[in-house]
């Protein structure tokens, strides 16, 4: 396996981050006067391009494809500033890898957003970050004044010509505030409700302007891949995806934790660095990339993880973040979970969301105390079909919270269909509850 | 009850900073819990009035986000973690402890008005399950056993 971790290899084990000095001396910034002094924006954006980096945040959009979106200077109409915002709104049930990179590593999140602006034309970046992370919060306002006053953000950086400014808009919780239309509303003053789409946020973003929304992870990618080249990023893959993940995997594992490894790596080569799957220490099913990547099992443990390979397996790669669950702990229970935080968190304003989602929190609820009623299973079924689909609903919150049931019913439902014939959950009988 | 003078200057100055009124509305919010623990009417009311915005629209944020508190909260708030990593390492039986300890539910002030118990989705501590956030300065804690709330609760995390 592949020793290079450009992400987290920096990262001290207390988290603690480095000064501006002390970055420097690891080579930090390098990338920074090389993209500003000899390339053009275009050249920035070309090579991340070529580096086929993929959106970290869950959709795994490309990266470059996005910027692409964004007006040159003179072609966006009226007056104002190009927007870059960077997504620290880190709240995926199961996803704890912006965290290190916030706190540990501030520095190279501005690398990356200094590069990523200048490739979008953009003069603001902002980076939001969950009330929850107070320490990423006061990392990332230390390092950005750093910044500042070496003069890699603010007017004319490095002689370039280029003016940036950076600040952080610390959140006050909801999860939808992570969707990146709604992470919009949040940034000027509302209720953060989805937009519709289009138009989408490079036409008309923050304040009306054209805005491009990255998640921190696919942002601290940046300065590496401008500074190594777009083949090297590329070659830190085993899969067509550049570069490596910081995968998080936790549940019932002996030692849940983050691991950077190559894109491409398998559910069963990071389920071991974890420790091995705890409480039985049989494998039972796993989701790939937080609460709403669909359920897969063991035999699909030796897929590369990326992307495509998770999705062609009837999953989702999302934010990398797997949780397992071993024999002894059960599915039903943990779709219940889900689905009472997906119904506690939606904004409320698109109809199958709001009264959807509350409706099947209760059947599932039902079901876990054993009160469930065969003809409930036929409900989910529906509402899977019904208000899963994209297109539904302003954004995918909705089809998020689905897919665990929808595979979940369809992996698991003899599970589901025991519930209801034996008045409790088989596997709670005949293991007890869950606990490590 | 008025808004100090310090924190009348750093709700205008936040207006500069953050891009104009509107922007400045969340954290304006945050500033005067940080303060007072929560966010009364007057408060509100003041604030809005600085930021040049109606109290109607701060009222909007202010109980959009779970997080800014419009009623008063004890002198901790304990963020219990609700999400699957922690439920799958026992955070229902954590859970149950601390309430049977407190005598309270989520969204509950104890009488003495020294906790408040808060569900809170995945807060990022997956490995530290099951896990929680405490005190102003939002303290990870974790791994949490109903064996070691005694300490959770003890420990000073102002």
């Amino acid at each position: 396996m592949s020793a290079e971790q450009p992400l987290t290899g920096r990262a001290r084990p207390d988290r603690r981050p480095h000064t501006l000095k002390e970055w420097r001396k690891l080579g930090g910034y390098d990338a920074v006067e090389r993209g500003l002094k000899t390339m053009t924006p275009e050249e920035v954006l070309d090579t991340v391009a070529a580096a086929n980096l993929n959106g970290r945040g869950g959709a795994g959009f490309p990266a470059a494809t996005k910027w692409r979106f964004m007006p040159k200077p003179g072609d966006a109409p009226g007056d104002g500033p190009s927007y870059f915002i960077v997504n620290g709104d880190e709240m995926e049930p199961g996803a704890f890898k912006d965290r290190i990179l916030l706190e540990a590593v501030p520095h190279q999140l501005i690398e990356g957003a200094i590069l990523a602006a200048y490739a979008t034309y953009s003069s603001e970046i902002i980076v939001l970050i969950r009330d929850a992370y107070r320490d990423a919060i006061a990392n990332m306002t230390r390092a950005i004044a750093e910044a500042e006053k070496a003069g890699y953000l603010g007017k004319n950086v490095l002689g370039s010509g280029f003016d940036v400014k950076m600040w952080v808009h610390p959140s006050a919780g909801r999860y939808i505030v992570g969707e990146e239309t709604a992470l919009i509303e949040a940034l000027e003053g509302k209720r953060a409700v989805p937009r519709k789409r289009p138009p989408f946020p490079a036409q008309s973003g923050l304040w009306g302007r054209p805005t491009t929304v990255n998640n921190v992870e696919t942002v601290s990618c940046v300065s590496h891949i401008v500074g190594n080249g777009a083949q090297w990023f590329r070659a830190l893959s085993r899969t067509e995806e550049g570069g490596t993940k910081v995968f998080g995997v936790s549940g019932r594992v002996n030692k849940p934790q983050i691991i950077e490894a190559p894109m491409g790596t398998t559910a069963a080569e990071l389920i071991e660095r974890a420790g091995g799957v705890s409480g039985t220490g049989v494998l039972r099913c796993f989701q790939p990339g937080g609460g709403a990547s669909g359920f897969l099992e063991p035999a699909e443990a030796d897929i590369p993880l990326d992307f495509g390979h998770v999705a062609k397996a009837g999953s989702m790669f999302g934010t990398g973040t797997m949780i397992v669950l071993d024999e002894s702990a059960c599915p039903v229970g943990v779709i219940a979970r889900h689905i009472a935080f997906y119904a506690r968190e939606s904004c409320g304003w698109c109809t199958p969301c709001r009264d959807g989602l509350p409706w099947v929190a209760q059947i599932m609820a039902r079901l876990e105390r054993g009160e469930g009623r065969m003809e409930d299973l036929q409900v989910l079924r529906d509402t899977v079909e019904i208000a899963g689909p994209r297109g539904r609903t302003f954004c995918d919150l909705m089809g998020g919270a689905m897919s665990p049931l929808g595979t979940g019913l369809a992996r698991f439902g003899d599970l589901f269909e025991a519930h209801v014939r034996e008045g409790c959950c088989p596997i709670a009988r005949d293991y007890g509850r869950a606990v490590a | 009850m008025s808004l100090s003078k310090k924190l009348r200057s750093a709700i205008t100055e936040a207006m500069e900073h953050h891009g104009g009124p509107r922007a400045a509305m969340l954290e304006s919010l945050r500033m005067i819990q940080q303060e007072h623990g929560w966010v009364c009417d007057a408060h509100l009311e003041e604030a809005a009035a600085l930021l040049g915005v109606t109290t109607a629209e701060m009222e909007d944020v202010a109980t959009f986000y779970s997080l800014i508190f419009r009623q008063p909260v004890g002198e901790k708030v304990i963020l219990l973690c609700d999400g699957a990593s922690c439920y799958l390492n026992g955070a229902e039986d954590v859970r149950d402890a601390v309430m049977k300890r407190l005598g309270i539910g989520f969204g509950q002030t104890t009488p003495d008005g020294k906790y408040t118990l808060i569900n809170i989705c995945c807060v990022g501590g997956c490995d530290h399950a099951p896990a929680g956030v405490i005190g102003r300065n939002r303290k990870l804690v974790g791994p949490l056993t109903p064996d070691t709330i005694d300490q959770i609760l003890g420990e000073d995390a102002k």
